[in-house]
């Protein structure tokens, strides 16, 4: 940390406790490419005396041959290609502290392309110093992050004019920018704008007054950030505890560790465990430091409850009076990072601070344009752009409003096959539909309807490319279970585009959904007791794997029908081949689309040499083995 | 709420502390028996409190560190009671490498950044848990928390995850391990201060006392056994001095000092003109070197 002090202090305890006790602002700086965002906290910490020696004798060896102006932005821009492309590609935090206060600073990218580093930066954040070059005036990476960092929750926003050196420090181009802001901003909902004209190259108005903007009455850059007052917790909020894990260090021991979310909790009062509605109460917050009898929004604590209930991670406790939503649909804005597209259909894991599910999109009800702010029709979300989104989980989970709780309302989408973080959610509400759609108990059920079958319901899952010969072992295999009485059906590809699917084509988004519904189709024909073969390219592992996870344990059976893509354009039944090498058909998996091959399929049927009615009976086989009982 | 810095500052690193307990299933904590280390032992003492921390503790010994350092980390882990591995990398060894020899760089590599490597395969650890800050280093202040590494253990600084709030992505494909920096968000004189209220030992070599010294360009560099060589011209001299950071003891200057408290440090801090790593003499080998090292492994 740097920290601006010229003598020791004589009371070192003392000096010690106020400094402890500053209020913290966290701010970040954005804006568009070159506007100045490092130089600016350069400036910042350079004019205030906060820079160690040694870093800015660095500075001038990394920067050398750059004149004789040492280059402030090198102070942040922490990366070899950062340096090498003279740009900003990640988010640097900073701490410092003046007389007043304490700082956290994250410095963030104005590259489109590196939006997700800023939101990293703006999710944390109290505050934005949105920079504007003063010769080009609002720009749309300005109205990006204007946006972002307005859906993200903050609240208080500096546009810092910058370059007015540049216009010969005229009051007429800077006005024009501030008025222009005010009125693009209006509808985001900030509780102040502070605009400041500033040189973040020569340091006008960033520690104190500029002597060349004598018309400038407000504030200098770092005054500002000094007095700017927080909102003030409007009223004691509910109570929540997410559940980071059980402790159990012996037989007598159980407690739940957390951070406190909101609200606070004191020993003896009533919770609720938010998923079940289990009530207990508060029998002991245990630390390290010895139990206390209260705890408060921030604190990492230890809870003991009065009964024996069931909660593990994922779970809250909670106030009874006032509970979270526990729902498995909502609505949310989602910010897409992904460089693969948020598709409408596809499986992702759903991460909140402690829990994780799987989740799907089920719709995309509109797309926001981040110039106009207007809402657009869109099938997906591209990289960087945003959208409101109605969201499924397998599993219902526990959560707030994201304007009501910045913890307990947020999520993150991570992809199943990469790990990546692909998109980070603020809920809006729970769906509704949810709630008022129960399921029906049906007295005859799907045990007794596969009893009266003598079968046990099965889905068998053909994938492989097109020509592989699914559909022609799929009829084989259906013949043979067929003479020996069980009761099937062959959900084939082809067949529903003509009917259930005829408004879908062959995007990424309409293959995704297609094999959504096929998927679904196939479950309620297994609640029927049916043994289900379902014929279908399905080239993607995502939406294989969703299928899975559909249905029950052990009842969806994957089978790689596995033939080279030179084989299949030689059989070629179909004559798509032909076509799509010759540039006739988009989209033909294998040849302009990818096949994600099976990396853990049951059955992995290799056809080159063998006869359908071979690998036919090798599926029987293996159906056999599995067998429980006499049962198919 | 109107909670103290440090009081917030713990709160975090408890919180993550948790979090990969709770979602890796063979985490392991890097002991490099410095300040930060210290704070990070006593953090994860009070996590799982009534438990014991549950995961073993490593230190990647170069056989060059200070003698305290060593006494310091067997009669820690004595009275501590946790489970300490030790790991040096003997093919280094072996080739006799060292830092006198070698230089920085080549020393480093092996007896560092290699042999961690090692260590983590070898005990098939999937989270590393580590006391490193943002405002040490430069790039340092670039890397988010929980920090993906790749099967040969390399730092990707252009494709880091995004990380939102708290909400940690804490998922890793096969190979792939996570690095975790529960302090990341601490200061050097954050650090001191919390020590001060917490009473957390530290090796003695932080605070001043006499000891022997040469000076080598502009730096101080203590002579803590006998493998130092020493030049025509090289005069051991008793000098006043402390350690802001300690590494291995012929690559971490010293500073003429005579703080022999914490509240003392804290005094000297506050009119202190040179970061902490000013004086570690592996930051300095090149332009960019932390993030040369951390690519390849290094923490």
């Amino acid at each position: 940390m740097s920290y601006l002090q010229t003598a020791p202090p004589h009371d070192i305890e003392a000096h010690l406790t106020e400094h402890d006790k500053k209020s913290i602002l966290r701010f970040i700086t954005c804006g568009s490419v070159d506007d100045g965002k490092s130089t600016l906290i350069g400036r910042l910490l350079y004019d205030a005396k906060l820079i160690f020696e040694d870093q800015l004798a660095n500075l001038g060896r990394i920067g050398a041959g750059n004149g004789r102006e040492i280059d402030l932005a090198l102070l942040f821009d922490g990366l070899e290609a950062e340096r090498e492309q003279r740009i900003t590609i990640d988010v640097a935090y900073r701490y410092f502290a003046t007389g007043k206060r304490k700082f956290v600073v994250a410095d963030t990218p104005g590259h489109e392309e590196y939006t997700r580093n800023m939101a990293t930066g703006a999710s944390t954040a109290d505050l934005a110093v949105i920079l504007i070059d003063i010769r080009q005036g609002i720009l749309q990476q300005t109205r990006r992050h204007s946006y972002i960092a307005s859906m993200l929750g903050i609240r208080h926003v500096v546009l810092a004019v910058n370059k007015i050196d540049l216009v010969d420090f005229r009051q007429s181009v800077f006005e024009e920018i501030a008025v222009d802001y005010m009125l693009f901003a209006k509808t985001l909902g900030f509780a102040s704008i502070q605009p400041i004209p500033i040189s973040a190259r020569f340091g006008d108005n960033v520690i104190s007054a500029s002597k060349d903007t004598p018309w400038y009455t407000g504030p200098a850059l770092l005054e500002y950030l000094e007095a700017v007052r927080l909102d003030p917790p409007v009223k004691e909020r509910p109570f929540r505890f997410p559940v980071q894990l059980a402790v159990r260090p012996n037989a007598d021991f159980r407690g739940y560790a957390g951070q406190v979310a909101s609200g606070k909790i004191s020993v003896g009062d009533p919770v609720v465990v938010a998923k079940s509605g289990q009530r207990s109460s508060v029998k002991a917050i245990v630390t390290f430091d010895g139990s206390l009898a209260v705890a408060a929004e921030g604190e990492a604590v230890t809870i003991v409850l009065t009964d024996e209930v069931d909660v593990s991670r994922g779970n809250m406790l909670v106030a009874p009076a006032s509970r979270p939503f526990v729902a498995d649909q909502l609505q949310a804005h989602v910010i897409w990072f992904g460089a693969n597209p948020m598709l409408p259909g596809r499986s992702y894991i759903l991460r909140t601070e402690t829990d994780s599910v799987s989740a799907t999109v089920t719709a995309l009800k509109h797309q926001v344009n981040i110039n106009s702010f207007a809402r657009e029709a869109a099938k997906c979300l591209q990289m960087n752009e945003v959208g409101v989104c109605n969201i499924s989980t397998q599993a219902p989970i526990a959560f707030d409003a994201y304007k009501d709780n910045r913890s307990t309302g947020n999520f993150i989408l991570v992809d199943r096959t990469t790990n990546a973080t692909v998109g980070a959610g603020m809920i809006d509400f729970p769906l509704r539909r949810a709630d008022n759609v129960h399921w029906q108990a049906t007295d005859v059920n799907k045990g007794s309807r596969a009893a009266a079958k003598g079968q046990r319901p099965r889905v068998l899952w053909f994938t492989g490319l097109s020509g592989s010969g699914k559909s022609t072992i799929a009829n084989a295999l259906d013949r043979l279970l067929h003479a020996r009485g069980k009761h099937t059906y062959v959900l084939d590809g082809d067949n529903v585009r003509h009917g259930l699917n005829r408004d879908l084509g062959f995007t990424e988004a309409d293959r995704v959904e297609n094999i959504r519904r096929v998927a679904e189709v196939a479950k309620l024909m297994a609640d029927a007791g049916l043994i289900v073969l379902v014929s279908l390219i399905s080239p993607f592992r995502d939406e294989r794997r969703m299928a899975r996870e559909l249905m029950e344990e052990d009842e969806f059976i994957e089978i790689f029908v596995d033939t080279p893509l030179d084989e299949c354009a030689r059989r070629d039944p179909k004559g798509l081949y032909e076509k799509a090498f010759a540039g006739k058909i988009a989209n033909f998996t294998g040849v302009s689309s990818p096949y994600e091959r099976p990396e853990s399929a049951e059955l992995h049927l290799e056809t080159v040499g063998h006869e359908p009615v071979a690998l036919a009976l090798r599926i029987e086989q293996f159906l056999d083995r599995r067998k429980e009982g006499n049962e198919l | 709420m109107s909670h103290g810095n440090l009081q917030r500052l713990e709160a975090e690193a408890i919180y993550v502390l948790r979090e990969v307990v709770a979602t890796f299933s063979n985490p392991v904590m890097l002991y490099s028996i410095g300040k930060d280390s210290s704070v990070l032992l006593h953090l994860a003492t009070k996590a799982f409190y009534p438990a014991k921390p549950p995961f073993p503790f490593l230190h990647v010994d170069t056989k060059w560190k200070f003698r305290e350092m060593i006494e310091f980390r067997d009669r820690t882990a004595r009275e501590v009671g946790f489970d300490l591995l030790v790991h040096v990398n003997q093919d280094g060894i072996d080739q006799g490498i060292g830092p006198f020899t070698h230089g920085s760089n080549v020393h480093t590599h092996f007896m560092k950044t290699i042999a961690l490597r090692q260590a983590l395969e070898k005990y098939g650890f999937d989270a590393a848990l580590a006391g490193a800050r943002r405002d040490e280093e430069k790039s340092r202040a670039k890397e988010r928390i929980f920090s993906v590494r790749n099967a040969q253990h390399g730092w990707d600084p252009k494709d880091q995850r995004p990380e939102m709030w708290k909400t940690y992505n804490t998922r890793v494909g096969p190979g792939e391990t996570m690095r975790v920096f529960p302090l990341s968000n601490w200061t050097e004189f954050d650090i001191w201060q919390y020590i001060r209220r917490e009473n957390i030992p530290i090796v003695p070599l932080y605070f001043a006392a006499r000891r022997p010294v040469v000076r080598r360009g502009g730096v101080l560099i203590m002579v803590d056994d006998d493998r130092m060589p020493l030049q025509p011209g090289d005069e051991i001299t008793e000098r006043l001095i402390r350690f802001r950071t300690l590494g291995c003891y012929p690559l971490t200057g010293a500073i003429e000092s005579d703080a022999a408290t914490v509240p003392d440090i804290l005094r000297e801090m506050l009119t202190v003109r040179t970061s902490e790593r000013q004086s570690r003499l592996i930051d300095l080998d090149e332009a960019g070197a932390m993030e040369k090292k951390k690519r390849e492994g290094y923490f």
